[in-house]
């Protein structure tokens, strides 16, 4: 049914961006070429090819190690803590002053509404830096113990979903705490990184403290398995992340992993319904589902499944699949072709399987990849939908008759990253939270981040956090506890 | 002198509150530092090591659940009991370790102590480890340290007393329970620390101990799905590398071992209880 109220286009310009026609890579303070092959990286939006991009070869890791170690050893290590603490700040602020140029930069290459990545990825990034800034001198009071000391290079490999949050994520901590970086980007959204890159220039950043290499699943091995490391950080799958973990087993290397998810959003029959639903719509369509926490199992309890699904299917109906680039657009477009060609995959295997597909009708625009908001009723916990994690925007509903039983449904699975729950009674809140085996639990809320708020998983989601005093300590050694 | 025949003891498993023979029906014999026969101890398998799993996730709900104040109050208990048997664990670790009796009896003082020790943390790791988070906006956020789940614990191959105490009540305190693969060559004492375990009022399934050799058990652990963690102290030599790939399979937390066995008199701090801690945090809107 269409509305009588139509949306004007609303695009944001994408003139304040300014992409080179090819990207060399980051190392010891300048650009330069890389010698492995270059690769193209597109608008998913659009496919257009927006710019090339070095792929960093093995001998380019290991120069982009040594540059690390160098500044570890004589400048970054050295320093006064206040003034790594200063860099930091500097760091934040001018991500501050060029955050528009961040977003629009992050939506082309990523595909994610401007909405989101003006509103959500690029201040949280911004404070990311601005928070770990201030630890940078205090670390003797984080109760960490007498004499917290850096581990000194850290190799860091982040994905495409949040490419420049997570690099926040990574790089702020390591640097805060003393450490220098060797960062891959993914293959698919290596620009907002090269644009920080030029953001450490112009804070006068000391060369080799900050190192980016771009590259695909090659370049991140090189980084990983390099001798000269002494740290490994790595957001992304669950099956990269294990043979992650064993290409580690045996070495030196202090290893954190934030890997894949499959969260339970628990929606009881108390509930404010029409919160619920947003937390339903805000925990699995944020992000086009391209989120690790992501709500992507709706545990609707048995009595109100009929009133939740339609008025999830009401609201379904009003989100603005299209343009990221337009300020009114709700959903964007699936990060790569591979991507869409997995959520397609899965979703079709939940209807071979027996559950009921729902999707809005929604017009998608010809070019570039697009998945419309999808649900799935009807599924059961051995489902394929239910089990894996699809990373788009598709929904598993399941229902569940008592506490014990949403309890059980989800804890059933072999990830633990996050969980939601709904529910007016703060008693059943409490005891829900406690139960379930997740890293975070969002109770009347989903997906929300800060820096000072820690975030990581449990079972095969990972170990380690990042964010808050917690994640100070993936990055030192001498610490009363890891 | 007395003439008295000695009523010797069969040394057991301990797996899930009671204390069975290896189902494989082998033993193996345990000598002291001398060489002189001791015992046969049982000789555990796969299966057991199986086994010990499922009873260690059954009891982990109950343990975990627990107040911070009731697992302490059973910790400390285990060492009122030690206590009691203060002279059969001298005499145990005298004999296969090859100590004199007053470093048998150090070694024995500093393991009863340590359960002590660990027997006050339970109840102050949420302070310690967890707090509340200034979010910038209207939520409260709070993170707390919560157990692991099933650890699998390789014990020191030297220290068969204060080591294996020492790698095991830490994984308890942090309110995991565990399955462990005690010293090849010695133990004994990790047999009767079984018994003091039975009668602490630890519930069954709680803490698993088997006799036996790392080097064959190591493997099933490492790889099992619904082993949480493990501590690698006690890997056999060389060995260490190839258990925490098997490890990898369910990204079990590991804890590697050093290039020597740890001096198991220093101050432990809280390095072997973080390991097998889990952070939550929870996220609750502020608003009327």
């Amino acid at each position: 049914m269409s509305s009588p109220f139509q949306y004007a286009p609303a695009p944001e310009s994408r003139s304040i961006v300014d992409i080179a026609p090819s990207y060399g890579l980051f190392i010891d303070g300048e650009f330069v070429d890389g010698t492995g092959e270059a690769f193209k990286t597109v608008n998913p939006a659009t496919e257009e090819v927006l710019t090339e991009v070095s792929a960093g070869s093995a001998a380019d890791v290991d120069r982009a190690v040594a540059a690390a170690r160098r500044a570890f050893t004589r400048t970054w290590g050295p320093m006064r803590p206040a003034d790594r603490g200063k860099y930091l700040f500097r760091i934040a602020r001018l991500l501050q002053e060029r955050a528009r140029e961040f977003a629009v930069l992050e939506s082309l290459d990523n595909g994610k509404p401007i909405r989101e990545s003006r509103d959500v990825d690029i201040p949280l990034a911004a404070a990311h830096f601005f928070y770990h800034a201030g630890w940078a001198d205090k670390l003797d009071f984080a109760g960490l113990g007498p004499n917290p000391r850096p581990l000194g290079v850290a190799g860091q490999v982040i994905p495409w979903n949040f490419p420049m949050l997570m690099l926040a994520w990574k790089v702020a901590p390591a640097l805060a705490t003393g450490n220098t970086v060797v960062l891959k980007p993914a293959e698919t959204t290596p620009l907002t990184a090269l644009l920080f890159a030029e953001i450490c220039q112009q804070a006068d950043l000391p060369p080799g403290v900050v190192n980016i290499v771009t590259g695909a699943g090659d370049t991140g091995r090189a980084v990983v398995e390099h001798g000269d490391v002494d740290k490994v950080a790595f957001t992304g799958s669950t099956e990269v992340g294990k043979s992650i973990a064993r290409a580690v087993a045996g070495t030196r290397k202090s290893l954190t992993l934030e890997l894949g998810g499959k969260a339970a959003n628990i929606v009881f029959d108390d509930a404010p319904i029409d919160q619920a639903v947003e937390g339903i719509v805000q925990g699995i369509f944020f992000n086009q589902g391209h989120v690790c926490c992501a709500g992507s199992r709706l545990l609707v309890q048995e009595n109100i499944h009929d009133e939740v699904i339609a008025s999830l299917q009401r609201r379904i109906g009003t989100l603005r699949v299209g343009d990221p680039l337009d300020k009114n657009t709700d959903i964007g477009a699936i990060n790569s072709a591979e991507q869409l060609a997995r959520i397609r995959e899965l979703s079709d295997y939940g209807e071979a399987e027996g559950a009921n597909r729902w999707q809005p009708a929604c017009d998608l625009p010809d070019r570039g990849y697009w998945f419309p908001p999808t649900v799935f009723t009807d599924v059961s916990p051995a489902h394929r939908i239910a089990r894996e994690e699809v990373f788009g925007p598709v929904l598993s509903v399941l229902t569940f008759r008592t506490p014990d039983e949403a309890v059980a449904k989800a804890n059933n699975s072999t990830y633990g990253l996050s969980a939601g729950i709904w529910t007016e009674k703060g008693s059943r809140i409490l005891k829900i939270a406690d139960q379930l085996r997740a890293g975070v639990v969002w109770a009347n809320t989903f997906n929300k981040f800060d820096p000072t708020s820690p975030f990581g998983g449990y079972k095969q989601s990972g170990y380690g956090r990042e964010g808050g005093r917690h994640g100070l300590t993936g990055y030192l050694k001498g610490v009363t506890h890891s | 002198m007395n003439d008295r025949l000695a009523v010797r003891k069969t040394y057991k498993l301990y797996v899930n509150g009671a204390f069975p023979r290896s189902e494989s029906g082998r033993t193996y014999e345990v000598t002291d530092s001398r060489g002189h026969f001791l015992a046969n101890a049982a000789r555990a398998s796969r299966k057991d090591a199986r086994d010990a799993v499922v009873a260690a996730r059954g009891a982990f709900g109950k343990w975990s659940g627990m107040t911070a104040y009731n697992r302490g109050q059973v910790l400390y208990r285990v060492a009122e009991v030690m206590e009691g048997r203060h002279t059969q664990f001298c005499a145990e670790v005298e004999a296969g370790e090859g100590l004199s009796g007053s470093k048998a009896r150090a070694a024995v003082d500093a393991a009863i102590d340590r359960w002590v020790w660990y027997a006050g943390w339970t109840d102050k790791l949420g302070a310690v480890l967890g707090g509340s988070n200034p979010v910038a906006g209207p939520y409260f956020d709070f993170s707390i340290p919560e157990p692991t789940g099933v650890v699998a614990v390789l014990a020191p191959q030297q220290s068969s007393l204060l080591g294996l105490v020492s790698v095991l009540a830490p994984v308890l305190a942090a309110g995991n329970t565990a399955v462990v693969v005690t010293s090849k060559q010695r133990p004994l004492p990790a047999v009767t620390l079984g018994e003091v375990l039975a009668t602490s009022d630890v519930p069954g399934g709680v803490v698993n101990l088997l006799t036996g050799d790392a080097e064959e058990l190591g493997p099933w652990l490492a790889e099992h799905a619904d082993v949480d963690g493990i501590d690698l102290t006690g890997a056999p030599a060389g060995r260490a590398m190839e258990l925490e790939r098997e490890a990898a399979g369910t990204v079990k937390r590991v804890v590697r071992p050093s290039a020597t066995e740890p001096d198991w008199s220093t101050d432990p701090g809280l390095s072997r209880i973080t390991p097998f801690l889990e952070t939550k945090t929870v996220w609750h809107p502020i608003g009327v």
